[in-house]
Parts: C-alpha cells; sequence; structure tokens
C-alpha cells in the first residue's frame, strides 16, 4: 500500500496555548484512519493543518506529490437567500460534464435531490451532496469533519457505510474525525485518540480498552461497547417520561444508548 | 440626447442600477450589509481628501473606500476583534474624519446634502464616463471569479482546500464594493449607497432559481428602479437619489406580495 500522506511531530502553538505537540500520522491508499478526541483537543486543526489551510510551527508534513483530496467540511448552513441547486453547487468553482455530476449524485444515493435547492436539504441528504462533490474530483484521499454531526442515528450507520463502500470501490484513503468511536469502529482500520497530543493509536478494538482513552473518555465509554447490542422499544420525552416507539416494518437496528444520548 | 440632463441621469443611474444588482447579490448572501454601508461612511472622507489633494472626488472616495477595504480585509485575518466592531471603528472613524478634515477646507462651499443624498440630475458627461467605465470593470471581475466566488461564499475552508485563493478573492470583492460605492456615490448619496445594493437582490431572491438568475434579475430590477424614481421625482418634485431608493422599496414590498402568490400556485 502506498503512503498518501506523512506527518511528523506535528506542533501549534498560539499565544502561550499548546494547541498541538508532536502528532505523528500515517494514511495510506485504502485506509480508514478515524481521529477522535474531546471538544478542544486539536481535531480539526489538525485537520486544517493536514489539508494545507493551516501552518504548523514545528514537524513536517509529506504528501504523495500531486495528491488529490477531497474534503467534506464540518456541516454547513447555506444562507437560504441564495438559490443554488445541488446540481449548480457540484459545479463549484469548476464546470464538470454532466455525466460525471449524475454518477457522483448516484453513488451517494442522492440523485433525485439534483434539482432541489441546496438551502432545502435535510443535514444526512447535505453530507451525501458533499461527499458526492468531493467524490467529483476522483480523490485519493477522502477527509470527513465530523460527518454525522446533526443526522440522526440511522441516517449515521447509512453514512459511514456509504464511507465504506466508496472506500472499497474507490481504493481511496480516508481520513475520519469524530468524537464517538463506536459509530466508526466497524469501518476503521486506525484510531488516534487525540488530546493534543496522541494519547493512543492503533486498532479500534484496542484503543477502545487502552487506559488513555478510558482517562479521556470515562470508563463509561469502554462500557458502551458491551451494551452495544442494545434495542429501544420506547424513547423519553423531554420529562422523562417515556414514549413507546412507533413499530416499524424493517428489522430494529443496533443502537447504542451512551453514543446516542450523551455527547460524552 | 446626452445634452438632456435627464436623459444623462437616466443612463447614470442604470449604469450603476446594473452593477450594483450582480454586486449587491454577493453582499445578501454573503451578510455584508453591515460592510458596505461602513465602506460607504468612509467615503466622505474621500471627498475631503480629493478636495485637500485637489484630484477628482471620485477618485478620492475609490481609493479611500479601497483602502478601508483592504485594512478591514487584512485586519479580519487576525481574530482578536469580531469583524462588525473593526467596521465599526474604521467607518465612523473615517466619518468623523472626514467631517472634522472638511472643517478645515471651511472657505470652500461644499453641497454636503449632494454628497449624502445624491445629486444625479447634476451628472456631466465625464461623471457617466466614470460610471460605466467603473460599472464595466467591476462587471467584468465578477464574471470572471464568478464561481470561485460562488463557492468561497457557500464555505470559505472547502475553497480553500480546493486551492481557491480565498484571500484574493475575499480583497477583490471589497475592492468591486469600493469601486461601485465611488461611482454611485452621484446617484442616490453616501448614505443611501447600500440599498441600491440590497433592495433589488432581495426583491429579486423570490424569482430566482440560480445564481447567475438572481444577479441579472437584481440589475434589471435595479434599472427598472431608477426609472420609475427619476419619473416620479419629476412628477413630484422629490429629491431624485430618495426617490430611486423608495421606488426600488416598493419594488421589494410588490416582489413580497408577487412571491406570496406564486407559493400560493
Amino acid at each position: 500500500m502506498s503512503r498518501l500522506l506523512e506527518a511528523r511531530g506535528i506542533g501549534l502553538t498560539r499565544g502561550d496555548r499548546v494547541i498541538l505537540e508532536n502528532v505523528d500520522l500515517d494514511i495510506s491508499e485504502g485506509e480508514v484512519v478515524t481521529l477522535i478526541g474531546p471538544n478542544g483537543s486539536g481535531k480539526t486543526t489538525l485537520l486544517r493543518i493536514l489539508l494545507g489551510l493551516e501552518r504548523p510551527d514545528a514537524g513536517n508534513l509529506h504528501r504523495r506529490s500531486g495528491l488529490t483530496i477531497g474534503y467534506v467540511p464540518q456541516r454547513l448552513t447555506i444562507s437560504p437567500t441564495l438559490p443554488l441547486s445541488t446540481r449548480q453547487f457540484l459545479q463549484l468553482p469548476h464546470r464538470q460534464p454532466q455525466g460525471k455530476v449524475e454518477q457522483a449524485l448516484r453513488e451517494t444515493a442522492v440523485e433525485h435531490l439534483a434539482e432541489a435547492q441546496v438551502h432545502a436539504l435535510s443535514g444526512g441528504e447535505f453530507q451525501r451532496v458533499l461527499l458526492a462533490r468531493a467524490l467529483l474530483h476522483e480523490p485519493e484521499l477522502l477527509v470527513l469533519d465530523e460527518p454525522a454531526q446533526g443526522i440522526d442515528f440511522n441516517g449515521q450507520l447509512d453514512l459511514y457505510q456509504l464511507i465504506d463502500r466508496v472506500r472499497q470501490d474507490r481504493g481511496c484513503g480516508v481520513l475520519l474525525v469524530s468524537h464517538d468511536l463506536h459509530l466508526v469502529m466497524a469501518a476503521t482500520d486506525q484510531v488516534i485518540c487525540l488530546n493534543r497530543h496522541v494519547c493512543c493509536s492503533g486498532e479500534p478494538e484496542a484503543v477502545s480498552q487502552h487506559p488513555a482513552y478510558m482517562a479521556l473518555f470515562g470508563p463509561r465509554a469502554a462500557q458502551a461497547l458491551a451494551i452495544y447490542q442494545h434495542h429501544h422499544d420506547h424513547r423519553h420525552d423531554i420529562a422523562g417520561e417515556p414514549i413507546p416507539l412507533r413499530q416499524r416494518n424493517n428489522p430494529p437496528r443496533l443502537r447504542n444508548e451512551a453514543s446516542a444520548d450523551e455527547p460524552f | 440626447m446626452l445634452d438632456d440632463f435627464l436623459v444623462r441621469a437616466f443612463l447614470a443611474g442604470a449604469g450603476v442600477a446594473l452593477v450594483a444588482g450582480p454586486l449587491g447579490c454577493f453582499v445578501v448572501w454573503r451578510r455584508m450589509a453591515y460592510f458596505g454601508d461602513s465602506l460607504s461612511h468612509s467615503a466622505l472622507l474621500g471627498i475631503t481628501l480629493g478636495f485637500l489633494l485637489q484630484v477628482d472626488l471620485q477618485l478620492g472616495v475609490a481609493a479611500t473606500c479601497a483602502a478601508v477595504a483592504l485594512l478591514v480585509g487584512l485586519l479580519q485575518q487576525q481574530q482578536r476583534l469580531p469583524t462588525d466592531t473593526l467596521l465599526g471603528i474604521l467607518a465612523h472613524s473615517a466619518l468623523a474624519l472626514g467631517l472634522v478634515a472638511l472643517s478645515f477646507v471651511g472657505n470652500l462651499r461644499l453641497d454636503l446634502m449632494g454628497y449624502l443624498f445624491g445629486d444625479v440630475l447634476a451628472v456631466s458627461r465625464s461623471d457617466l464616463l466614470w460610471i460605466w467605465i467603473g460599472g464595466a470593470s467591476v462587471l467584468l471581475v465578477l464574471t470572471i471569479y464568478w464561481r470561485r466566488l460562488l463557492l468561497a461564499t457557500v464555505h470559505e475552508e472547502l475553497a480553500s482546500a480546493e486551492g481557491v485563493a480565498v484571500l484574493r478573492i475575499r480583497l477583490t470583492l471589497m475592492l468591486t464594493l469600493a469601486v461601485t460605492i465611488a461611482v454611485a456615490m452621484k446617484i442616490v448619496g453616501i448614505l443611501l449607497i447600500t440599498s441600491m445594493l440590497i433592495l433589488p437582490a432581495a426583491a429579486a431572491r423570490r424569482f430566482a432559481r440560480s445564481p447567475e438568475e438572481m444577479a441579472i434579475l437584481a440589475a434589471g430590477l435595479g434599472v427598472v428602479a431608477v426609472g420609475l424614481g427619476l419619473a416620479g421625482s419629476l412628477r413630484y418634485d422629490t429629491p431624485s437619489g430618495p426617490s430611486i431608493v423608495v421606488a426600488a422599496l416598493l419594488l421589494f414590498i410588490l416582489s413580497l406580495a408577487g412571491g406570496a402568490l406564486k407559493w400560493r400556485k
């Protein structure tokens, strides 16, 4: 597997605050790397450095020459004053052949939204459109910043399945930022647990049992894995009263209480 | 034909409206209304400087607005002061400086009202030339940068990650705004320029399905507002600049009603 990106000893200080310290990170073709960490741990800053949006003041970053990156930013809101359809959005900043646009929309299962106005899309739909847009540039490395934010649980599972399929079909490397390990576990090769420095890294199972991970996220996070297979027949209203869930036709999906209800 | 002051007034107003429409769309999309307002406040300093240095006033205004725009653009890079605070400081300081400096040139008779609210009926041939040259260059720049500007409007980081020179785009937009303010000053005056940017764009929103449609529609509505405003000004003997703005406001209100009808269908 060929290396796409190699970061060594990345450090950044703002004023007298250390944002990142001695961070190493590698991504190879076909590999999914997940960056997890609590709020303020420097995940987004590291991502910005890897994308070339910000300069580190220590360490060096090596990208394979001519590396094309597809970037899916954190949930963004588009002003409703801007009339812009999905199809038009995919053609910024450069016009794209219609065939390619259709294919990218098909790949992320949003071809029916081609003419829809972008500001009216739901969170999940918009993430798929952003992904389609990133795929349009045939990326060798796909970078997604908290792609599941603001999306309901089933939507999140679908999205991660989609990302996994894209990885398999295209063989591109994927760098994910998440604050929730459980969701991304199935589709991740390597997890890097970040809190200004790399606390621990490795395969997801190993990281989830690592003392540094537990110290950072609390023992509940590790325990949550044990109750992974958990199915709700009710939810709670704002006062805490149980409300039965409507019966669905499709079989219940796996749910995980700790991750669905608590942001850690 | 150009000898008729009304024809000149309409051509000048239309020239400004054709630029203000598309540019105004970006002002609306990027929430830059306050920025436009601030920039036009600093125009008064430009007028005074133009007087003191004895250069063309529009040149003075364009240069001062451009300097303020660049200053804001660069100061935005630091993250200590939020943009609106920065704008408030710069805009009103420039306005105050302009008024103070103006008192030093006290022996010059200056039609302050004309600059604040416009004097489109006094547009000369050379003003007209200025307006159309300035306007055409702004439109040219907008056309060249159009798609990149749109992406940077949707998401600056995304644009930047994909290799769009975001800072250059932002400064370009600010400079075009400075030029537009300089050429629009004669028509509606410093205090009302922002409305020429925003009202036609806002009126166009309800009927547009794409950014391009909205820009073209805004330009068209602006020209209509200039026509109606001038006609009204002539008929009722009202000040021309404010009349144009009132006409634009009426069009905006009509667009709300029209939009409501469209939704019902």
